[in-house]
């Protein structure tokens, strides 16, 4: 188990090298990033020449790959360049992205999964029931939704249910513009009230669309789980319904939801880019939104290392989770 | 096996349109019920129509297809703000028109044409890149394989949303569009070069690996068939199943995909007015004009919905095991 960690944690390192190449392409593709400056208002060569020396991009792309990949790698990730949108250092504001977005991607999956699994145990215990197609019915509809437009109706939900408990003399408890400025604070009773009210909506936008991801593979792995033998023989010698359910399917229907769900993760921080536009959470989504629009190329290629990073960590992690639940995978 | 029965067996919807397939084999003599001839399509198409959701699903995307092609012939309003602003649905207006008036029905009409091409581009290009590189990287093995899967999880490492972003910042900078119909065809390429291709590549190389070490590759492969004729005339015949219902799943995930793209507003630029764009336009109005997000909503999710009872529909009726057709 070690050694195949060892030697996964070693695919990773060229892996994430290659990832840096790939971003820095990409982030290059993006284009000049004082175009728009450029064309603001005419100014003179001197000017533009001075910038480009300041930003560094009147050097070759490959001097500047490496200029840029020294400083990563020593902690330097470098700043924001595009004259008047201020200098902001990159590294601390991923840091802090980072942290919102973990937080409320965090929340919605492992509630995503609860759910997720839920619905699938019980759909799979009770194969062709009503309770079965109505879970299977959901689960084909929210994934033909667009998760921005689930946000905004929620959104926009939220804002009429603030203006009913106004109407009947409460507070407005729903918070459709991200976390306070200033963090919560008060009583046990006031921070309740005050995390699930910031929370409530784009939690509730990201499980929609998760749970039926989940859902789905918990029934089809529960359902093959339900049909293997030694259920059989389990049923056979007498066990309680719900002992051979829980005992024996259960723990092997769990093998492949948990991969995923690990796989999951990763993915998610990109997927946080609409829930974090919609309801205006200054986390990961919101920063590359936000930096691809004023074309900051050391903004995009940290977030894209950033991710790539967290996105190989939690591949890494399925892979031993996947070895660890299933003894029958064996690796060289 | 009850599938392998011809028509007028007990079980099916009676005077279903599938009960008597075209070309079927005759009725024979009263009471006899033998085991057809049918070929495997037939049997397929059989299960199809008999899955109702799939059905609906396909009468559903035939029609949204229509509407999008053939609606400028019947509804000619100008697409220009050239009507009054803000009216309601009804009257002259079926939608409605936005905030500068434009027509909303004229409108949707339009995005739905950008939104089917888009997605429609996107499940071709990636269907073939996938299908031909997931084959060639499954049946060649060695350093082709290598490639191919290091390539697809380098890929897998940045968020396709970002990527798509990224790449289509430049391309409409570059290119603002107007004489070239817009910038959709390019948004459609990255999606398929950047993202869609890498499940069906996956999914293909997994069965070619297996595939390529049965009788018949081998029986080819004596015979002196050369490496394009075994892959494609071959191996590929029996992937085309799973390369079908991969399609489908494409084109409802480029439509979702692409209209994410489009209401971040690092999507397509008019005159490419896709769906996803038409409420990114009018994201601010959803309080107070809210048929200017309800209508293109709906037909994301028509798009998306009716593509995926076909594929839902497809995948039972394209499974041999399958038995029993759900409700």
């Amino acid at each position: 188990m070690l050694r195949f960690a060892a030697r996964r944690l070693l695919i990773a390192v060229p892996l994430l090298i290659a990832a840096s190449f790939l971003s820095f392409a990409l982030t290059t593709a993006m284009g000049d990033p004082l175009a728009e400056w450029k064309l603001q208002r005419p100014r003179a060569d001197t000017e533009i020449a001075a910038q480009y020396q300041r930003i560094g991009y009147d050097r070759p792309i490959m001097e500047r790959y490496l200029d840029w990949a020294g400083g990563f790698v020593t902690g330097d990730w470098k700043t924001t360049v595009v004259p008047g949108n201020g200098t902001v250092e990159v590294r601390p504001e991923i840091g802090r992205a980072l942290g919102v977005t973990l937080r409320l991607v965090l929340v919605a999956e492992i509630l995503a999964l609860l759910i997720g699994m839920a619905v699938g145990v019980l759909g799979a215990v009770r194969q062709y029931s009503v309770f079965d197609y109505g879970a299977t019915g959901a689960a084909f509809v929210m994934f033909s939704m667009p998760l921005f437009c689930v946000a905004v109706i929620l959104k926009y939900g939220g804002i009429e249910l603030n203006n009913w408990l106004e109407s009947i003399g409460a507070g407005r408890w729903i918070v459709t513009a991200g976390p306070p400025p200033g963090g919560f604070s008060g009583g046990v009773g006031e921070l309740a009230y005050q995390y699930s009210g910031t929370f409530l909506l784009p939690v509730l936008s990201l499980v929609a669309i998760q749970f039926a991801l989940y859902s789905r593979f918990q029934r089809a792995s529960m359902l093959d789980a339900l049909g293997a033998d030694y259920v059989r023989t389990a049923r056979a010698k007498g066990l309680a319904p719900s002992r051979v359910v829980v005992r024996h399917a259960l723990r092997n229907g769990l093998i492949p939801v948990v991969t995923v769900f690990a796989l999951n993760l990763g993915t998610i921080i990109g997927g946080a880019v609409i829930t974090e536009t919609v309801f205006g959470w200054r986390g990961m989504g919101f920063l590359i939104v936000d930096a691809i629009t004023n074309k900051e190329p050391w903004m995009v290629q940290g977030w894209m290392m950033v991710t790539a990073v967290v996105i190989i960590g939690f591949n890494l992690m399925a892979d031993l989770v996947y070895a660890y639940l299933d003894p029958r995978i064996r690796y060289g | 096996m009850a599938d392998l029965l011809v028509p007028g067996t007990p079980g099916g919807p009676p005077g279903g349109p599938g009960q008597a397939g075209p070309g079927g084999p005759p009725d024979g003599a009263a009471g006899f019920v033998g085991v057809a001839a049918a070929s495997q399509w037939r049997l397929v198409a059989r299960r199809f129509v008999r899955h109702r959701a799939a059905l609906a699903g396909s009468v559903l995307f035939a029609a949204l297809l229509l509407f999008a092609f053939a609606g400028p012939l019947l509804w000619d309003r100008s697409l220009d703000a050239v009507h009054p602003p803000k009216v309601p649905p009804g009257g002259a207006h079926p939608l409605g028109t936005d905030r500068i008036g434009r027509d909303v029905l004229a409108g949707i009409i339009s995005g739905t044409r950008f939104s089917l091409q888009i997605a429609l581009v996107v499940a071709l290009v990636a269907t073939v890149l996938g299908v031909v590189l997931g084959a060639l990287a499954g049946y060649l093995r060695g350093w082709v394989d290598s490639a191919v899967s290091r390539l697809v999880d380098l890929l897998l490492c940045i968020p396709p949303l970002v990527v798509t972003a990224v790449l289509a910042r430049n391309s409409f900078t570059l290119a603002p569009s107007a004489a070239s119909g817009g910038n959709w065809l390019t948004v459609a390429l990255i999606l398929a070069l950047f993202t869609a291709w890498f499940p069906i590549a996956r999914t293909i190389r997994g069965m070619v690996l297996s595939l390529r070490e049965k009788e018949f590759v081998e029986a080819a492969r004596a015979l002196g068939a050369s490496t394009p004729r075994i892959v494609f005339r071959h191996i590929l015949p029996n992937t085309v199943d799973v390369i079908i219902v991969n399609a489908t799943v494409t084109v409802a995930q480029a439509v979702l995909l692409e209209s994410a793209l489009s209401f971040i507003g690092l999507g397509v630029r008019r005159p490419s007015a896709s769906l996803g764009l038409l409420i990114n336009e009018n994201r601010n109005e959803i309080a107070t004009l809210p048929w200017l997000f309800w209508f293109p909503f709906l037909f994301i999710v028509l798009i998306s919905l009716s593509v995926n009872f076909v594929g839902d529909g497809l995948r039972d009726a394209l499974d041999p095991r399958q038995k029993r057709v759900r409700a």
